[in-house]
C-alpha cells in the first residue's frame, strides 16, 4: 500500500493503494466515480477511457503510479452542466441504448474533436473504432461525434 | 383496431388509489391479476410495496407525474416506452411525467422480465386501460365540483376543461379523485388522437448517462461491501480436486479465500485486489481428457441427423414421395456455432445474507426467478427476499439466467459479510451461457419450375427449436414439409441469446431459400412474393404483412437496379410477432466482404417511440452484421478456446454498415423491437456474398477461414 495524491477533474484526492492498481479502479472502488467504466481490462473496448493530460486513454492498463502530477479528466468532469459539446450532442441524438459503454465513447470523441476540429465520416469511424458498443448504437454515435464536431466548431 | 367493447373489463378488479400523506393522489394497479379485495394503497411512497400493485402512478398536488415503471432497462428503452403508453392515455404533457425504477420486493412481480421483446407486447392494453382508468376519475371528479356531467368534459395535457372553457389541474383534482369509485368502463383513446405515442421522446435516463451518474448494477455500492471474484472449472464439467491459496491470502486488501462447490471465491476490500488474488490461487481441477469440444459435439450432432435420430415437430403432405418424384433435390447442409453475450457490463451482483434477510441489487432481466432461486438455494423464504434492480449495462438473453445473483448470495451467506460478485471479461466470457452451437440439412425437391418439398432436419446442443419456429414460414407455402429436430447433449450451458433459435435459423432458412430460387431461375424478391401469396391453410404468420414490408424494402433498396461494384442480397423473416424485410448491400475489398448498406422495413404494429424504436432496430441489425461477420466461440475439452475481445472479435465503428430502417404504419398491437430485425441480416449478408463471388457460405461467422469458407 502506498499513497497517492491525484489530480482528477480539477480537485485533489489522496488515495491510499496498492502501486500497481490501475486509474480505473481507483477510480471506481476508492473514489466513488463510477462514471468510468470496466469492460475487459485489457485495453480493447474503450469503456474506461479517461483524458490523461488531454488524450484519450484507457484508465484500465494504467496504474495509479504513472498519472500522479498528471490531469486526470472523467466522464463526470468533462463538464460542469452535462454541456460538453459531444454530450449535447449525445443527448440531442439520444444515442445510448444500455448505456454502459457511453462514458467511454463521449471521452475518446471529446479528446479527438480537440484534435480534429473538421473530421470526415471516415476520420470518424477510425477515430473511434476502440470503443466497443455491444448494443451497437454506433450508427447515432459516429452521427454524434459528427453533430459534436460542427457545433464545437460553431462556437469557437 | 381498438374498439370501446372491448375494454370495457371491470377496473376496480386491479386497481386502486389512496391520498397521499403529503397530498397527491397514488394509483396502485396490477397489470397481470385481479387484487385482493384487501390489499391497500400506501399513503407515502416511501412504503410503496410491490406485494400485490405491480406499478404506481402518482399525481402530486401541483400536477407533476411520476410512473414508477415496473420493468428492468436493458437498453431496449421499456423504461421510456411503457410510462409512454400510460402517460397518453392519462393525457398529461410528457414533460411533466418523471420515471422512477420500481425495486422488486414480492412474489407478485411477475411481469418483471425483460426479455423475448414482450414488455411492450403483454403491457400495451393494460397499461392503455390504466392510464385511461385514471384520467376518468379525474374527469369525475372535476364534474363533481363543477356540478356537470362528466360527458361534457374534456382533458388535455394535465387539465381537464369545461366546455364553457373554464379548466382546472390534474393537481387541483387529486383530493377528489382519491374518493371516488374506480369506474368499471373506460374509454380508450382513438390512435388517431395519440400525442406522445408514436412521436420520438428520449431515453428517460439520457441525461444522467451522459453525466455518468450511478445506474448500473456495477456501481451500486453499499457502505462496507466488500468483493468477491470467482474462480471457476475451465472446462465445463470439471470437478475441483484441491487448491492453495497461501500467495492469494498474502495479497494487501485480500480477506478471504474460500471453496463453494467446485468453484473459489476471494474476498477482498476492492475489485483490483480481488481480481489480483484470483491468479495466485493454485488450483488443481479433474481431467478434462474425456469432456467434449466443438469438434466432438459437430461430429455427434452429424450422427444424429445421419441416423435420423430427431423428433418430427411438423409435418404436412409427404416430403418423401415429394423428393422422390421430383426433377431435382437440393440439399445443404448450415452451421453455427456457440455464442456468448458479452454484454458490456459483465456479469455483477450485490448480495446481503443476514439471519433476519437477504439484500440482492443489481442487473438482472429475471428478478423474480433470481429471488426464487436464491430462496430455494438458501433454504429462505421469499418473503426475506429484497431485490432492487439496477439499469443493466446489456442483456441480449444472458441476464435472464441468474446464475451469478445465487453465486453472489451463496458467497455472501458463507462470508457472512455484504458482498459484490464481479466477473473480469474472462469470467464473463468463459463462465457464460452460450447461443447453442447447431447444425441444419435441408432438403428442397423442385418440380416444373416449383418447390414441392420442402425437409429441415436439426441437431443442436441441448436446447433446438420449439414447435412455433417449426410452424413459420415456409410452412403454409409448401406442400409437402417436414421439421425435424434432436439434441446432443454436453456440459456446456445453454440459454436465450437475442432472438432464440431465429439468429441462426433465419440464417440457415434464408440463405437457403435463396439457394433454391437461384435453382429455379427466379428474382429472390419475386420468389418470395409469389410463395407468400400462395399461402394456404391456417398459418401463425400473416403473409400480408410479411408481403407489404418485403414491397417496402424493395423499393427503398432500389432492388434490381445496379451499380458497378455493389452486390446486393435479400432476406425476410417473421419473429416476436414483427414483420422484417432487409436488403444488404456489399462491395468486395482484398477478396472480403464489405457491408456497406442495410435496408430494412419493419412491421412491429404500434411504433410507441419512434426515437427509441430506431435504435433497437438499427442495434439489431448492426449486431447481427457483427455476429455474423466475426461471432465464433469454440472449445476445446469443454474449455473456451477465446476469453477476452483480444481473440474474441465484436464489430467496431469502422466495420458497420448504415442502416436506413423504415417502419410500416399500422394500427396492429406493439410486437417485438429488440430482437426480430437481427435474424434475417445474416442471411441477406450470405446471398449478398453468393451474388458477389457465385460461391455460398454455410457456415458462420462469414471472415473466419474466409479461404476455406468460401
Ligand atoms: S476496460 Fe479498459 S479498454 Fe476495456
Ligand atoms: S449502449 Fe450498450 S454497449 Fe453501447
Amino acid at each position: 500500500m502506498k499513497k497517492f495524491q491525484l489530480k482528477i477533474n480539477g480537485k485533489t484526492y489522496k488515495v491510499k493503494v496498492d502501486e500497481t492498481t490501475p486509474l480505473l479502479w481507483v477510480l471506481r472502488d476508492e473514489l466513488g466515480l463510477v462514471g468510468t467504466k470496466f469492460g475487459c481490462g485489457i485495453g480493447q473496448c474503450g469503456a474506461c477511457t479517461v483524458h490523461f493530460n488531454g488524450s484519450a486513454t484507457r484508465s484500465c492498463l494504467l496504474p495509479v503510479s504513472a498519472v500522479v502530477g498528471s490531469e486526470i479528466t472523467t466522464i463526470e468532469g468533462l463538464s460542469e452542466n452535462n454541456d460538453h459539446p459531444v454530450q449535447k450532442a449525445w443527448q440531442e441524438l439520444d444515442v445510448p441504448q444500455c448505456g454502459y459503454c457511453q462514458a467511454g465513447q463521449i471521452m475518446t470523441a471529446s479528446a479527438f474533436i480537440e484534435e480534429n476540429q473538421n473530421p470526415s465520416r471516415e476520420e470518424v469511424r477510425d477515430a473511434m473504432h476502440g470503443n466497443i458498443c455491444r448494443c451497437a448504437a454506433y450508427n447515432r454515435i459516429e452521427n454524434a461525434v459528427v453533430l459534436a464536431a460542427k457545433e464545437k466548431q460553431s462556437n469557437s | 383496431m381498438e374498439t370501446t367493447k372491448k375494454n370495457s373489463v371491470d377496473r376496480r378488479l386491479f386497481m386502486k388509489t389512496s391520498l397521499l400523506a403529503s397530498g397527491g393522489i397514488l394509483f396502485g394497479f396490477n397489470l397481470l391479476e385481479a387484487l385482493n379485495p384487501k390489499a391497500l394503497v400506501p399513503t407515502t411512497v416511501e412504503d410503496l410495496n410491490f406485494h400485490e400493485f405491480n406499478a404506481y402512478i402518482k399525481i402530486a398536488e401541483n400536477g407533476k407525474v411520476t410512473l414508477f415503471s415496473p420493468n428492468p432497462e436493458i437498453g431496449q428503452g421499456v423504461k421510456t416506452s411503457m410510462p409512454m403508453i400510460v402517460a397518453e392515455e392519462l393525457d398529461v404533457a410528457w414533460e411533466d411525467v418523471t420515471v422512477v425504477q420500481a425495486k422488486l420486493d414480492t412474489e407478485n412481480f411477475k411481469r418483471q422480465v425483460a426479455g423475448g421483446s414482450q414488455s411492450i407486447r403483454k403491457g400495451w392494453k393494460p397499461l392503455r386501460q390504466t392510464g385511461a382508468t385514471a384520467r376518468q376519475m379525474l374527469l369525475e371528479a372535476a364534474a363533481l365540483k363543477w356540478k356537470v356531467s362528466s360527458v361534457s368534459l374534456s382533458t388535455k395535457e394535465g387539465f381537464v376543461f369545461h366546455e364553457n372553457g373554464s379548466k382546472l389541474g390534474y393537481g387541483e383534482l387529486v383530493e377528489a379523485a382519491s374518493k371516488l369509485e374506480i369506474p368499471s368502463n373506460v374509454t380508450l383513446k382513438n390512435p388517431e388522437e395519440f400525442s406522445i405515442i408514436g412521436q420520438g421522446k428520449r431515453n428517460v435516463d439520457v441525461y444522467k448517462i451522459t453525466k455518468g451518474e450511478s445506474l448500473f448494477g456495477l456501481d451500486y455500492k453499499v457502505e462496507g461491501m466488500l468483493y468477491a471474484a470467482v474462480l471457476r472449472p475451465p472446462a465445463f464439467g470439471q470437478k475441483l480436486k484441491s487448491f492453495d491459496a497461501t500467495q492469494a491470502k498474502k495479497l494487501s486488501g485480500v480477506v478471504n479465500v474460500f471453496q463453494f462447490e467446485d468453484n473459489i471465491a476471494v474476498i477482498a476490500n476492492n475489485t483490483w485486489a480481488a481480481f489480483s488474488a484470483k491468479k495466485l490461487i493454485v488450483a488443481e481441477w479433474s481431467s478434462d481428457a474425456s469432456i467434449d469440444g466443438t469438434l466432438e459435439l459437430n461430429s455427434k450432432m452429424e450422427t444424429i441427423i445421419e441416423n435420423d435420430k430427431l423428433k418430427s415437430l411438423k409435418k404436412k403432405g409427404d416430403v418423401k414421395v415429394a423428393l422422390n418424384s421430383s426433377d431435382k433435390v437440393l440439399e445443404a447442409s448450415y452451421d453455427s456455432s456457440f455464442l456468448p453475450h458479452n454484454c458490456m457490463e459483465p456479469m455483477n451482483f450485490y448480495a446481503n445474507v443476514t439471519p433476519e434477510k437477504i439484500e440482492l441489487a443489481g442487473s438482472i432481466q429475471t428478478p423474480q426467478n433470481s429471488v426464487n432461486s436464491v430462496a430455494k438455494k438458501l433454504g429462505r423464504d421469499i418473503s426475506e427476499i429484497d431485490l432492487k434492480l439496477t439499469r443493466i449495462g446489456g442483456g441480449f438473453g444472458r441476464r435472464l439466467t441468474g446464475d451469478f445473483v445465487v453465486d453472489a448470495a451463496v458467497i455472501s451467506d458463507i462470508a457472512k459479510k455484504p458482498i459484490k460478485l464481479v466477473y473480469t471479461r474472462e469470467d464473463d466470457m468463459t463462465g457464460g451461457i452460450y447461443k447453442p452451437a447447431v447444425k441444419y440439412k435441408f432438403k428442397a425437391a423442385l418440380k416444373k419450375n416449383d418447390l414441392i418439398g420442402y425437409e429441415l432436419k436439426e441437431a443442436a446442443v441441448n436446447r433446438g427449436m420449439g414447435r412455433h419456429h417449426a410452424q413459420n414460414f415456409p410452412f403454409g407455402a409448401v406442400p409437402n414439409l417436414n421439421i425435424a429436430s434432436g439434441l446432443v447433449q454436453s456440459e456446456i450451458t445453454i440459454g436465450w441469446w437475442r432472438a432464440p433459435v431465429s439468429n441462426f435459423l433465419a440464417f440457415a432458412e434464408q440463405s437457403f431459400l435463396d439457394e433454391v430460387a437461384i435453382s429455379l431461375k427466379k428474382d429472390p424478391i419475386e420468389y418470395r412474393l409469389e410463395m407468400l401469396a400462395n399461402v394456404k391453410g391456417k398459418v401463425n404468420y400473416s403473409a400480408s404483412r410479411m408481403i407489404a414490408v418485403i414491397e417496402k424494402v424493395r423499393k427503398d433498396s432500389k432492388w434490381g437496379s445496379s451499380v458497378e461494384g455493389t452486390f446486393k442480397g435479400f432476406s425476410a423473416y417473421y419473429s416476436h410477432q414483427s414483420y422484417v424485410a432487409e436488403v444488404v448491400e456489399i462491395e468486395m475489398k482484398d477478396g472480403l466482404p464489405v457491408i456497406k448498406k442495410v435496408y430494412c422495413a419493419v412491421d412491429c404494429g404500434v411504433v410507441v417511440n419512434p426515437m427509441g424504436a430506431d435504435n433497437q432496430v438499427v442495434g439489431g441489425i448492426i449486431d447481427g452484421v457483427g455476429h455474423a461477420m466475426y461471432g465464433d466461440f469454440e472449445f476445446e475439452n469443454g474449455k473456451p478456446t477465446s476469453s477476452n475481445y483480444d481473440k474474441y472479435r465484436l464489430i467496431r465503428m469502422n466495420e458497420t454498415p448504415q442502416v436506413f430502417c423504415t417502419f410500416v404504419k399500422s394500427d396492429e398491437d406493439p410486437t417485438g423491437l429488440g430482437e426480430p430485425t437481427l435474424p434475417p441480416v445474416s442471411g441477406a449478408i450470405g446471398n449478398a456474398i453468393a451474388a458477389a463471388t457465385g460461391k455460398r457460405i454455410r457456415k458462420l461467422p462469414f471472415v473466419k477461414n474466409w479461404e476455406l469458407n468460401v
